[in-house]
């Protein structure tokens, strides 16, 4: 058998073998998640078709219509859903995983698992809104009799990206937010103010070149750039130097966030 | 190194602080602070500058070692703040020792909580699958011990109804028994059986017991002593963050007790009628001050008094408890033979003749009532323990199980059983009478 040890300055490596055999808690912790978000809603499922479905509108009326800016051709809504997609995900991840050690504060003072199982979790509700905009992205395809390219093969690999972006930004807020309740305040911020300046109700050519790199210093800069490039086509180009700076800042986001997050975790249950 | 693998939890040198005060400092952070520089003109002119807030450093555990083998049952005791939840956090792996280490050998199931993860919208169903995998089960582990758990919690009708509609009752069966069935290699429970009804709090006690019983290892912390004392054999008693005492948990509980019963004392005291009882004393037949005794015995119990009024015609009540229940009790409300008054100090004693009592642990209850019987003047509480120990062979008793005289009702009233063969045997823990040791009358 055996001996697990416990002491102050040591991380334990049994941490990754309990995070494997806690891996159903992870489903368990979504399945909750999932069933109480429609158990309260007399919408019910429809929630995760209304949201994208009005925030669309609302984008192309103010960008497409009263903006007036270009498309390349494409229809408005159907670009604007593409951008749509990631950044939903990426946002409402973030602020359901920033949250979550905070929103779960009673159980992390009276039961032992390891805490980045909840944090992961959270982002499946918002994993599962991104599925049903899919459908929504897939529908509004079919009405506008619009093929995807080639290269939608490509997609699950940006799919990846973004879920990486989210776990990472998702795995630093929520260790920051144990200690520094700023953030609740910070996230929502960010998220209303990067709904904006990412290219969500716009195509990101639009950026004169001499800033395109500095604008990729966002990472959803460059995501959001891929999926319109898999679902649009080359009427959507990728720009390589963003999408390179994007992996970087993903990964870097990632290996950090579960580096601080590990450091940070022995104190949570006292600080919280 | 090897014979170390022996124990079951080492617990060595361990120390754990808290920064009083931190949390201010920056839980809150800018907002905080910007909060601050908005009052801070205000807070000027009040004249109350500081603002900022000074870190204390709060030992809550210092040098505590501890080790505990496989299959001790062991009870921890100590004021409200003495450490005990604190250990039982790090035992669980909520959080890190400052000083010193924790080894542990086994699976350890903590039980801190009752209902850990419920959540009020899903149905008893499925907050039974929650809790449980929050707990550490598999699904199919869960799903293998659904019937036992749902039996157990005695709420089968309730199953599909969300558990916001649940009583405070209801709620604590069912998080109760999810939480018994996780059949572990070691049990930590704090005080969680506090809650729920009595026959309730016997069942979860009677569970933990048969985790104890089939040799595996429990820690166990509670206030109600009784409980601790029937299902503990090791004591450790924590006080102001260090083991006070470690020992037999008999002893360690008396200790204890005999400890908080000096401020227990404090509360045996009524100033709008003057009365205060300094101190209940158990003796012997022989006088002497003893807390432990024979089957059979006499049993005094000595009550001091001071009564810095005249009580007028004060009703004394004195009762004796067992594990079971109460075996017997003395009160004045019924035999009439009440003082006419009580002045100055004295004592009162009450003897209680050839106490008929199995071995088992005992606590003496008090109350004293006023003439008019209508009010309180010493609410009925404990004042005293006290243990008897005895070979029950000596009494002519011939079981295999005497053991099991610790749980049985205590008092034994002389009897006899009358055998289909003719045979008739008398029972009884009267040393004047002894029971004859024979088939035959």
């Amino acid at each position: 058998m055996t001996e697990l040890l416990i002491e102050s300055d040591r991380i334990e490596r049994q941490y990754w073998r309990d995070l494997w055999s806690y891996r159903e808690l992870f489903f368990f912790f979504a399945w909750r998640d999932l069933i109480v978000r429609y158990k309260q809603t007399v919408v019910g499922v429809s929630w995760s078709l209304i949201r994208p479905l009005l925030t669309v509108l609302v984008l192309t009326v103010v960008f497409g219509r009263l903006g007036k800016l270009p498309a390349s051709g494409m229809p408005y809504p159907l670009l604007v859903l593409c951008g749509m997609l990631p950044w939903q995900f990426f946002s409402s991840a973030i602020s359901e995983s920033g949250n979550s050690l905070v929103a779960h504060a009673n159980m992390i003072s009276k039961v032992y698992f390891p805490r980045l199982v909840i944090t992961t979790s959270s982002v499946m509700t918002s994993f599962v809104d991104f599925l049903v905009s899919a459908l929504f992205l897939v529908a509004l395809m079919a009405w506008y009799r619009f093929v995807p390219p080639v290269q939608v093969v490509l997609l699950p690999f940006f799919v990846l990206l973004a879920v990486g972006a989210s776990l990472g930004a998702g795995v630093w807020i929520a260790a920051l937010m144990v200690e520094y309740r700023d953030f609740r305040f910070i996230v929502p911020f960010v998220v209303q103010f990067g709904l904006y300046l990412s290219p969500v109700g716009f195509q990101s050519s639009l950026v004169p070149a001499r800033f395109r790199l500095l604008y990729s210093l966002n990472p959803m800069v460059g995501i959001i750039d891929g999926f319109r490039w898999c679902l649009l086509g080359a009427r959507s180009p990728i720009y390589l130097p963003g999408l390179a700076i994007a992996v970087i800042e993903v990964v870097g986001l990632v290996v950090t966030g579960i580096w601080y997050f590990r450091k940070t975790e022995r104190t949570f249950a006292d600080v919280i | 190194m090897s014979e170390d693998s022996n124990f079951a939890i080492s617990i060595e040198n361990v120390g754990k602080k808290y920064l009083i005060g931190h949390q201010r400092a920056t839980g809150d952070g800018m907002r905080h602070a910007l909060e601050g520089a908005m009052r801070a003109p205000l807070a000027w002119l009040r004249a109350r500058r500081d603002q900022k807030v000074h870190q204390v450093d709060f030992w809550a555990l210092k040098d505590i070692s501890i080790n505990i083998n496989h299959g001790e049952v062991v009870g921890i005791l100590g004021r409200n703040g003495a450490g005990k939840s604190t250990l039982l956090k790090l035992l669980s792996r909520i959080t890190v020792p400052t000083k010193g280490r924790i080894r542990i050998n086994g699976r350890i199931a903590s039980l801190l909580e009752v209902g850990t993860g419920f959540h009020p919208e899903l149905t008893g169903r499925e907050n039974v699958f929650l809790n449980g995998a929050i707990l550490g089960m598999s699904r199919a582990e869960i799903v293998r011990k659904f019937d036992e758990i749902v039996a157990f919690s005695e709420i089968e009708e309730f199953l599909d109804t969300p558990v916001k509609r649940y009583s405070s009752g209801m709620y604590v069966r069912l998080a109760f028994s999810v939480a018994a069935h996780l059949d572990p290699e070691m049990l930590i429970v704090d005080e969680v059986l506090a809650v729920g009804d009595t026959s309730f709090q016997k069942k979860c006690l009677a569970k933990i017991a048969s985790y104890a019983q089939a040799g595996r290892t429990v820690l166990f912390v509670s206030h109600n002593l009784d409980s601790v004392r029937s299902l503990c054999k090791r004591g450790v008693w924590l006080k102001d963050g260090r083991v006070n005492q470690d020992g037999k948990a008999e002893e360690v509980i008396e200790d204890y007790f005999n400890d908080i019963a000096v401020e227990k004392c404090q509360s045996l005291k009524n100033t709008e009628y003057g009365l205060s009882i300094q101190k209940v004393l158990l003796k012997n037949d022989q006088g002497r001050e003893s807390n432990r005794f024979l089957p059979g015995e006499d049993l005094s119990v000595e009550i001091h008094y001071e009564a810095s009024k005249n009580v007028k015609k004060p009703i004394f009540a004195v009762s004796i408890l067992g594990s079971n229940g109460p075996c017997f009790a003395s009160n004045m409300l019924l035999d009439g033979h009440i003082p006419d008054v009580l002045e100055g100090c004295g004592t009162i004693t009450c003897t209680f003749r050839s106490i008929p009592l199995l071995p088992q642990n005992y606590s003496v209850k008090l109350s004293v009532r006023t003439e008019t019987v209508s009010e309180m003047i010493i609410a009925y509480q404990e004042v005293a323990y006290f243990v008897v120990a005895g070979d029950l062979a000596e009494y002519g008793y011939k079981g295999a199980f005497d053991a099991h005289a610790r749980y049985s009702t205590g008092t034994v009233v002389p009897h006899e059983w009358r055998l289909p063969d003719g045979s008739t045997i008398a029972v009884s823990l009267n040393r004047q009478t002894p029971a004859l040791s024979g088939w035959e009358r």
